[in-house]
């Protein structure tokens, strides 16, 4: 176990460094140098070749790479070429953190839906229920964001006129409520259909028909041996299922005017502003492989077959 | 027999010499499940119809897709503009059709050379022959899943552009092929290139795991020991074996295309104007802003709505077709 875990750590960075080294390899083999860019069209080519050599872009590329880790490190992701003079950490942080609060509603409704849901259909399997639901929630799934944010937008705040949307105050206002869920219910497909897939393999287990077999209740067979044991592998693909809800974020947070990374990125991606681009993929990447390293530590933990196995 | 092949239009190859070994073959068995769910069959009936108006669109589009009428914006549908016209005149209907062919192409295009080529055999390369390739490929495929997906492709999209359209004005200055640029094949190509590092890694890591498995069975061995190659074991024993489940993760995959275009051209990143792609005219409509998106919707329904319910029926029918090709296909897995 500590072994394993020691493992996992150590190789993280090492995906981190790997992943970082093919963004700044994209980023050197586009056309133009921030040299020409900053010292504007007209400059003659000995100010380029000094800015160039103050910036270090004539080093090798592996040095150029090195010493942008090195600084990564300490937390100094370079200056943004298009807000000069502005570090990109401090463009990027309270950005970051928007979108952070934004998925982490948006997960909890996907988790507090798809679940439930999942055991619900499960327990009903051969009933006209569980395949309604599950094809129901399949509509809602495929529902395209550009669809359901504009349409609740819509009914909620124009028609209905209950809840204000635009922009953000945190992530327990009223403001939230749109979003987290034009954001989290279509992801609620995947967990319910796994949670079903789950549940239904405990219910042939042994230890169910035992629990039954001792005149159990069904609340607590269902409490205590089924929804317990169905959970443990939904835990691995907690990390995973991350992954996917960033880009839906992006459209939801341009759709609701969510002072989220959103804008920002895009800016930088048709300008090419390499340093955000680079300190954006660095530290979304960071957050997503501690994601899964989490899960994975707190599969193993919770499920003591699994720590024994490894 | 001809429309389940057309469900996994780049297994030609394969089907056939498929079809060939079984007497009842696997793919006629799989039709005639098929046949049998209602929602799966209307699946297909849906998707063949879209596939074949993508295909097709230079036919079936009344108008061209750049003619623009301003004596006539935003109208509402009538005989001549069958789902009415765009802020600039524009036909919907018409635009739709060559938004459809777009999505054909690039699901066609990924799932080609993503999945049924770069993924299948890298994944029985790493997986039958182990070692040094296993360890390469998986640990490749790690460093590129770290990446959130959109984020990556719109990475990639940004960086690969402006070279692919030097070399697209290349072509034209230096060869007699003409109208590169302007048919929007560059954008496609990068678009392609663009899905390329997401889409390979899953199927690579499934193939692996069914080479795994399969690489120790009994008629493997058999055949090892009389002496059989390689390849030929590859491509006679595992293929055969590993491919069901294959075709049932890109008939997943083929949805999630389709979306993934429709952001990145919604945030007008992927597919560029005039060529239309659902997204651009998603885009254009809601102006990538929310109140615009709202007021036409209130206003003008019906420019948002087509490009929006193709995108989401192509990602249903895709699901629905999967799931039940999921327990056809692979009766185990259940």
């Amino acid at each position: 176990m500590l072994i394993y875990m020691s493992r996992r750590l150590l190789w993280t960075p090492v995906l981190m460094f790997v992943a970082g080294l093919f963004v700044f390899w994209l980023a050197s083999c586009t056309p133009g140098d921030p040299a020409e860019l900053m010292a504007g069209q007209r400059a003659d080519p000995e100010a380029i070749e000094r800015i160039r050599d103050r910036l270090g872009l004539n080093d090798p590329f592996m040095v150029q790479y090195t010493r942008y880790i090195a600084d990564a490190l300490k937390g100094d992701f370079g200056e943004s070429y298009r807000y000069r003079g502005r570090d990109v950490l401090e463009l990027l942080g309270p950005k970051l953190r928007v979108s952070l609060e934004l998925n982490i509603v948006s997960y909890v409704v996907t988790l507090a839906i798809g679940l439930p849901l999942g055991f619900w259909t499960a327990m009903r399997q051969g009933t006209w229920k569980d395949p309604t639901t599950t094809t129901f929630m399949l509509l809602v799934y495929a529902m395209p964001v550009f669809f359901t944010a504009p349409f609740l937008i819509l009914v909620f705040a124009s028609w209905l006129d209950w809840i204000p949307v635009s922009g953000w105050s945190g992530m327990f206002s009223t403001q939230a409520i749109l979003p987290a869920f034009t954001l989290g219910v279509p992801g609620a497909f995947v967990f319910m259909r796994f949670m079903r897939a789950s549940t239904l393999d405990v219910l042939g287990q042994e230890y169910v028909r035992t629990a039954h077999g001792k005149g159990m209740g069904q609340m607590t067979v269902n409490r205590r041996h089924i929804a317990r044991n169905a959970l443990l592998p939904i835990i691995t693909i907690l990390g995973f299922s991350l992954a996917g809800l960033f880009g839906g974020s992006l459209v939801v947070e341009l759709i609701y005017g969510i002072p989220g990374v959103s804008r920002l990125l895009l800016e930088a991606v048709f300008q090419r502003d390499y340093p955000v681009i680079m300190g954006m993929t660095l530290l979304g990447a960071t957050m997503l492989a501690i994601a899964n390293m989490v899960a994975d530590i707190m599969y193993s933990v919770i499920d003591p077959r699994i720590r024994l196995r490894a | 027999m001809n429309d389940s092949r057309s469900t996994s239009p780049s297994s030609d190859g394969l089907t056939e010499y498929l079809e060939v070994e079984g007497s009842d073959g696997i793919f006629s068995h799989a039709w005639n499940q098929l046949r049998k769910r209602k929602l799966a069959l209307i699946s297909v009936c849906i998707l063949l119809v879209l596939y074949t108006v993508g295909i097709l669109a230079p036919l079936v589009a009344t108008h061209d897709y750049t003619e623009t009428n301003l004596a006539k914006t935003q109208a509402a549908p009538d005989l001549e503009n069958w789902l009415g016209t765009d802020r600039l005149g524009r036909d919907i209907f018409s635009r739709v059709v060559w938004g459809i062919q777009t999505t054909v192409i690039l699901t066609v295009i990924t799932s080609l050379t993503a999945s049924f080529v770069l993924g299948l055999a890298a994944g029985m390369a790493a997986g039958y022959l182990r070692g040094i390739v296993d360890i390469i490929t998986t640990r490749t495929g790690e460093v590129v899943s770290v990446f959130p997906d959109i984020l990556l492709l719109l990475i990639i999209v940004a960086t690969v552009r402006p070279q692919f359209k030097e070399f697209g004005y290349w072509i034209e200055d230096n060869t007699f092929i003409s109208g590169v640029i302007s048919s929007g094949a560059i954008d496609y190509i990068v678009l392609g290139v663009a899905f390329l590092p997401l889409s390979w890694f899953g199927s690579m890591r499934l193939i692996r795991g069914q080479t795994l498995a399969i690489r120790e069975a009994p008629y493997v061995d058999a055949a090892r020991s009389m002496g059989v190659g390689t390849p030929k074991i590859l491509l006679r024993h595992i293929l055969p074996n590993v491919i069901t489940p294959l075709i049932v993760s890109v008939s997943f995959g083929m949805g999630g295309v389709a979306l993934g275009e429709a952001i990145i051209s919604f945030f007008g990143v992927g597919v560029q104007p005039p060529r239309p792609s659902l997204g651009v005219m998603i885009g254009d409509v809601t102006a990538r802003t929310g109140s615009a998106a709202v007021e036409t919707l209130r206003n003008h329904p019906e420019q948002l709505l087509p490009p929006i319910i193709v995108v989401w029926l192509m990602i249903f029918c895709w699901n629905i077709l999967g799931d039940a090709l999921n327990d056809i296909l692979n009766p185990r897995a259940r």
